[in-house]
């Protein structure tokens, strides 16, 4: 006698038996009939028809019966909403059971019941149950309230359900307190500015104490909420870590992360001097490490997490090195996340141990396994200095055993090695080129052409090695194309005699043949480089390369403060801020740690540089192999500088190759009218061909290399000449010098500026990789300016800024290209104008002053929008005579009249005119009638439409009507804006 | 919160959904079952897979995929934890969590799914609770529904569900009172080619039967509680008590429960209770290995290391093993390339060991990769960590109980490196 009996009825006309059997007079049948009806239904057959025959089943007096009637409706009852009303009788009815259970059943049930009709009978049963006498019917209730948020939120506004909830917070029982915990979070995440959880010391009291009584998953909620408070003090702050600790000792692993969490982000305001902060730290360890002896799924997600608390604070775990030891049975998905960890807790004291690990690692089945393990053991080469000489030997061991994808993971980080430590390990290069012919995959040959070009004076037959490469050069990757032009390039300059021929054949490959605008473009400043000037091509090319940082991978500081705040949550398993990710979140609160107490004291205290080491001494992250364009100095492969503070860019080197990106090509460009705008690094496929619109002189004297290229001389000079004496020359932010002229010519009779906006942030940190640009528009002596302040908040430099508008109403685009001549260091902000034309192509857009903007650096293209005033589009002849105001007035059909009101406006007419005036809206009459100033006022935009506008003004009211005309009266709305914001700057 | 529940068999079919909010179609599952295909073994399928709408969250149990669905911001390990409430729930009402059992008694699984989450919110996972919402089914009760028509659903709002020991229900009688308590700790180690240790650490758990008559107050001590320094309690143990005086003091579960879980870390000295030696040897050009094992007590405190099953997953290149055993028996499967040596009891007088050849496929090169050697055992009578009950007291009830305290050691993760 068992259920299975249920699924076996797969006959046709089982419906209409089910429905017989439904309308039995005997309960029991009727009982076994509606368990048949569920069974179908928990395997997904459909069996909607019976709706009205289940429904007449509910009213019963049997328990059982009447849970899976409900069970039924809650699953049919959206697409039977009709009959679903039939039941409401019912539940309004249970709602008023002397049981408590039958009550809490039918609140429960009936808020399941995805139906707006129902949902208006729901109010008054529910407003009684959230009050009611017995604890379980209200905190059933409490849950009650958060769906019906979800189907119909404003009703439960309107109701001031939310109010009642926020009541129940200091309900006498704990299990309340926590379920109307959970229903208010759940609310407030699709209301991130609601304040709905308002978070006071009494309220956090309220549910330490609560805490303490209710079931784990009631801990989690109010603990995560918890994790939301910021404590005045740091008294405060103890006392709560205090009361949150015991949490730590509790078998529910979510518990116990979700009170990690909220000790992390508390600890962060504790005197690191307090003898409180070290029992803490010692206290956080033992429960982490604990969660790792639990079954797979959960070690993941904790191991994600111990991946953030290891870079904030390493010194919890310092000791904890075994546990991270991967067994050779656990998930990869274990196993890789250990590997991890263990990189990052490799230190001086344990590197010994995971040396031998990771060797014994590096021979297990699992090739994805495989290649970390080798890898690793290069990061720990890098990361600790005196066991680089054990790694190196390790990683040779490794590549005799000849297995293919050992050799070609450890050539890769070989050469991270070379990079780290210059000049003490190239004895093993001579193995390495054995190994030259089993290399397939593209990372491993460009490492291996790295090796050999950066140390061809070395390897006799360099050149040789080079040319067999070279063979297939159309067939390799973009990485390896690109790694061989600069690595042949490099032999050249150190064996000028032999390798004639071979440069000359790969920069024709690479300039020639190739579709590839990243690899046209290097292989041509490559030539005009040596084919100019040698000496300087040398000091380019072979230049010194800044240190490669030690740790690897690190998560930017602010990111990982964010994160930090989401222990325990699928953003912590993902390493992304949940904005990034998470549909339900309509705009989530970036999340931030509190400061800590002392007053500046985490700066002074010598403490803290261990403890914090990670966010104050910011190493560079390496970035994505990918980025190839960013660098020409070789240095695609290996991450870009720093160690220690971020460097002011002075190594002459890199600006100079800046400066052949942009100052030089913008200079040569500037001379004529209208630069073009470098292309963003897609596919557009524009190559340096922009010589052929320069006047070729006949002085020209070609070089041996150069010569049939046809570059322009002023170019090759522009190339060829000392790099750092580049930026100096063109360090005014504003380009053309048709613009300056201008800006003298008009700065003088303009008696008001035209009106510009604020700047506003228009590309927040968090998503461009660091990068924040906020920025305004203006209108300076009649050229449209973008201006804009980039500020470099991530920890690497950040190079090759470029911009692209989309197509606009107005055809706005760039004038020239962006000006950041100099790279961006981190921490540095800069002031940029980029002059904009309104010759782009034109598409309308939604709303008219819409502009998207595409901005690229060496990292990535980030994409935004902004918004410009129209204002900035009012030419300086905006002017209308009289007599053509009137008859335009008259012309233009009424329909296009718009009326606007401006309000707390305190100008006279006079002074209203001249603001306006500034900003390009001329005055053209003044009539007074009746106390109300008259203005009639003329403008015109970029594309040539006039817009006519009627501006009345009645001395002592502070609101003005203004009448606008125009023959495309879409624009009306975006004119009455500016007015606005003119008038009231 | 969770949004809904499939169940998903070893062939990949949904046998069971649950929607605890709106129905998301059963579809989603398909990214599941893609990350499914991808790993190479059941059991590597990531626990948190990302889709467009919905994030899937699983875990693998008795063969069955428990996949939740979510759709915001919620902490994974909440739903993990909640879904191994489900399994154990199943496994306590249904004896085992099998597909069949679940399909066999689906209309209570339905019951229990609805009772235990509301609206996504957990609401009552207390098996004691839920046994007295739901009674669990039995053949006897079974049959009696039939005959009388009752139901065995609960009318009545479960007492422990608002009382300040949600834990335990009030009125229980027994007629024999007793109170057992068992220490278990599994070693985990990693053992290195030498036979050294490379780490070694010890999960314990004090699993409890305790069948005592009303409302019972009960205090444990141990003779050395400074070894338990990391240690999770069950709800019912007073932590301020733990914490002042070393002393667990609880009001106990009715039943079955687990009262606590320590972990004796890495740091401190673990005695290893087996050795092994063995000579697994590969030689170049040949088509024959050499396989040599012998297993031997150490560290036991003259118990006796039972139950012993040693496996081996061998290099693919291995065809065949012939292997002689001077006990117990060996299967070595030509497929998985998995021996397995059941060895049973080790006599210290007699060491049991596995000697023999393996066969490689001719012309092969010698494999790469060691074989690990996994290990299990049992030990009775003893606590590897040291660990030892003082005495247990019980107030508030006048009877005298039955008590008894039993301890094991077990292998847990015990490898040997080769």
């Amino acid at each position: 006698m068992t259920d299975s009996k249920y699924f076996t009825t797969t006959k046709k006309g089982e419906i209409f038996e089910l429905k017989a059997e439904l309308n039995s007079d005997k309960k029991e049948k009727k009982k076994e009939a509606v368990k048949k009806v569920i069974a179908s239904m928990t395997v997904g057959k459909d069996v909607s028809a019976l709706f009205p025959d289940v429904v007449n089943c509910m009213q019963t007096d049997n328990l059982e019966l009447k849970k899976l009637v409900y069970l039924y409706l809650m699953n049919y009852a959206k697409s039977q909403p009709d009959m679903a009303i039939m039941a409401v009788n019912t539940f309004v009815k249970d709602c008023e059971d002397p049981n408590p259970l039958i009550r809490a059943l039918a609140v429960r049930t009936m808020g399941c019941i995805r139906v707006d009709k129902i949902t208006e009978y729901l109010c008054e049963p529910l407003r009684k149950c959230l009050k009611d006498e017995d604890p379980y019917v209200r905190k059933t209730a409490a849950v009650c309230v958060a769906k019906l948020h979800d189907i119909n939120a404003q009703l439960v506004e309107d109701q001031g359900f939310l109010d009642t909830l926020k009541d129940l917070i200091s309900d006498s029982n704990p299990m309340v307190v926590a379920n109307a915990v959970a229903a208010l979070s759940e609310i407030a995440e699709s209301h991130p500015n609601s304040n709905l959880l308002d978070l006071n010391p009494q309220t956090i009291n309220k549910l330490l104490t609560a805490l303490n009584e209710c079931t784990e998953w009631g801990q989690i909620f109010i603990l995560d909420c918890l994790a939301n408070y910021t404590p005045r003090d740091d008294r405060e702050s103890q006392s709560i870590c205090e009361r949150v600790t015991p949490r730590l000792s509790h078998a529910n692993s979510a518990v116990v992360l979700s009170a990690v969490k909220v000790l992390m982000k508390f600890m962060e305001m504790l005197p690191k001097d307090l003898d409180y902060y070290g029992t803490l730290l010692k206290k956080l360890a033992p429960p982490l490490v604990t969660l790792l002896s639990a079954e797979p799924e959960l070690q993941y997600v904790a191991l994600r997490n111990i991946n953030l608390i290891v870079q904030r604070r390493p010194e919890i775990l310092k000791h904890e090195m075994k546990v991270f030891f991967v067994k050779y049975n656990d998930p990869i998905y274990v196993k890789l996340e250990k590997l991890d960890i263990m990189i990052r807790l490799a230190s001086q004291a344990n590197i010994a141990q995971v040396l031998a690990e990771l060797k014994e690692y590096a021979t297990e089945v699992d090739v994805d396994f495989v290649r970390k393990a080798v890898r690793a053991i290069g990061r720990c080469a890098i990361k600790v200095e005196q066991s680089a000489e054990r790694c190196v030997s390790t990683l040779l061991d490794l590549i005799q055993t000849k297995v293919n994808y050992v050799v070609q993971e450890a050539i890769v980080v070989i050469k991270d090695i070379f990079r780290k430590y210059p000049n003490k390990y190239e004895s093993v290069i001579a193995t390495l080129c054995e190994n030259l012919d089993s290399l397939d995959e593209p990372e491993a040959r460009a490492a291996m052409i790295w090796i050999v070009g950066e140390y061809a004076e070395r390897i006799d037959n360099a050149d040789e090695l080079l040319e067999s490469f070279l063979e297939g050069f159309h067939d390799e990757s973009t990485q390896v194309q690109l790694q061989l032009l600069t690595a042949i390039v490099k032999l050249f300059l150190k064996k000028p005699t032999e390798t004639q021929e071979l440069v000359q054949q790969v920069l024709s490959l690479a300039t020639q043949d190739s579709d590839n605008p990243d690899l046209r473009d290097r292989g041509y400043i490559y030539w005009r480089l040596l084919s100019t000037d040698p000496v300087a091509a040398k000091e380019v090319v072979l230049a010194e390369k800044p240190l490669i940082s030690e740790e690897t991978d690190l998560i930017e500081p602010t990111l990982l403060e964010e994160l930090i705040c989401h222990i325990g949550t699928l953003a912590s398993v993902y390493h992304k801020p949940p904005s990034a990710f998470v549909e339900g979140s309509r705009g989530v609160q970036h999340k931030r740690l509190p400061g800590s107490a002392g007053s500046g004291e985490s700066v002074d205290s010598p403490d803290t540089v261990s403890a914090a080491g990670v966010s104050e001494a910011p190493p560079a992250v390496i970035p994505s192999q990918g980025d190839l364009l960013g660098d020409l100095l070789n240095l695609d492969l290996t991450p870009p500088t720093t160690s220690g503070p971020p460097p002011v860019p002075s190594s002459g080197m890199q600006m100079g190759a800046m400066d052949l990106l942009g100052g030089g090509l913008d200079s040569l460009m500037g001379d004529e009218s209208e630069p073009p705008p470098i292309p963003l690094r897609t596919d557009t496929p524009q190559s340096p061909q922009l010589s052929h619109q320069s006047p070729s002189p006949p002085d020209y004297s070609p070089t041996e290399l150069g010569g049939d290229l046809g570059g322009s001389p002023a170019m090759g000079a522009a190339f060829g000449a000392p790099p750092a004496v580049m930026p100096a020359s063109f360090s005014a932010p504003v380009s053309g010098g048709l613009d300056d002229l201008f800006d003298l010519g008009g700065g003088v009779g303009m008696p008001m500026g035209a009106y510009s906006p604020p700047k506003t942030i228009w590309l927040p940190a968090m998503k461009a990789k660091g990068l924040e640009i906020s920025g305004t528009f203006a209108r300076r002596a009649g050229v449209i300016q973008m201006e804009m302040t980039l500020t470099n908040k991530a920890m690497s430099v950040m190079t090759d800024f470029a911009i692209q508008f989309n197509r606009n109403s107005f055809g706005l685009a760039p004038a020239g290209p962006l000006q950041v001549l100099t790279p961006l260091s981190p921490n540095q902000t800069i002031e940029v104008a980029l002059p904009l034309s309104t010759v782009g192509p034109v598409m309308k857009m939604e709303p008219l002053s819409n502009l998207q903007v595409a901005v690229k650096n060496n990292i990535d293209v980030f994409y935004f929008s902004c918004q410009y005033p129209i204002s900035m589009l009012f030419v300086e002849d905006g002017k209308m005579e009289r007599q053509v105001f009137l008859a335009t007035w008259k012309d233009i059909p009424n329909d296009n009249e718009a009326q606007f009101q401006i309000k707390d406006c305190h100008l006279n007419s006079d002074a209203a005119s001249n603001k306006l005036q500034g900003s390009n809206v001329f005055t053209i009459a003044k009539r007074t009638v009746e106390g109300q100033d008259m203005l009639y006022q003329s403008m015109k935009l970029t594309n040539g439409i006039w817009v006519l506008a009627e501006l009345r003004v009645q001395a002592g009211n502070p609101n003005y009507t203004i009448s606008l005309k125009c023959r495309a009266p879409e624009v009306s709305q975006c004119v009455f804006q500016s007015y606005e914001a003119i008038l009231k700057n | 919160m969770i949004h809904s529940l499939f169940l998903v068999n070893a062939s990949g079919d949904i046998f069971l959904e649950k929607h605890w909010k709106s129905v998301v179609s059963r579809s989603v599952c398909d990214y599941f079952f893609e990350a499914q295909e991808r790993a190479t073994e059941p059991e590597n399928v990531p626990p948190v897979i990302p889709t467009p709408h919905h994030y899937l969250i699983s875990v693998l149990r008795h063969r069955i995929y428990f996949v939740a669905v979510i759709q915001s911001e919620v902490p994974p390990l909440f739903v993990i934890e909640f879904l191994h409430r489900v399994v154990d729930t199943f496994q306590d009402y249904f004896g085992v969590c099998t597909e069949a059992a679940i399909k066999d008694n689906v209309v209570v699984v339905y019951e229990l799914l609805e009772e235990m989450l509301d609206n996504g919110f957990p609401l009552a996972t207390e098996s004691n609770i839920l046994k007295e919402l739901i009674k669990p089914p039995t053949i006897l009760r079974t049959m009696v529904n039939t005959i009388t028509g009752s139901t065995n659903v609960g009318e009545q709002l479960p007492t422990g569900q608002l009382s300040v020991v949600p834990w335990r229900r009030t009125g229980v009688k027994y007629t024999n009172n007793e109170a057992y308590f068992d220490v278990v700790e599994e070693i985990d180690a990693i053992i290195d080619k030498s036979g050294s240790t490379i780490t070694a650490e010890i999960q314990g758990v004090i699993d409890a039967c305790v069948k005592l008559t009303g409302m019972p107050d009960l205090t444990l001590s141990f003779m050395n509680p400074r070894l338990l320094d990391d240690v999770s309690f069950h709800p019912c143990v007073r932590f301020k008590r733990w914490e002042a005086e070393r002393i667990l003091s609880f009001i106990p579960p009715d039943g079955n429960f687990r009262l606590l879980s320590y972990h004796v870390s890495s740091q401190n000295l673990v005695a290893i209770p087996v050795y092994v030696k063995h000579n697994i040897t590969f030689r170049e050009g040949s088509s024959q290995g050499r396989f040599d094992l012998t297993l031997g007590p150490k560290q036991t405190m003259g118990k006796a290391v039972e139950s012993v099953l040693v496996s081996s997953q061998l290099p693919r290149g291995v065809l065949n093993a012939n292997l002689n055993p001077s006990q117990g028996t060996y299967t070595f499967d030509p497929v998985t390339k998995m021996l397995s040596w059941d060895v049973g009891k080790i006599n210290p007088q007699k060491l049991p060991s596995l000697k023999g050849t393996m066969s490689l496929q001719a012309g092969a090169s010698k494999p790469d990769e060691n074989p690990s050697i996994n290990i299990q055992f049992k030990i009775q009578q003893m606590a590897i960590s040291g660990l030892k009950v003082n005495r247990l007291d019980m107030y508030g009830e006048k009877y005298k109980p039955f008590k008894g305290i039993k301890y094991m050691t077990k292998a847990g993760k015990f490898q040997v490196r080769t």
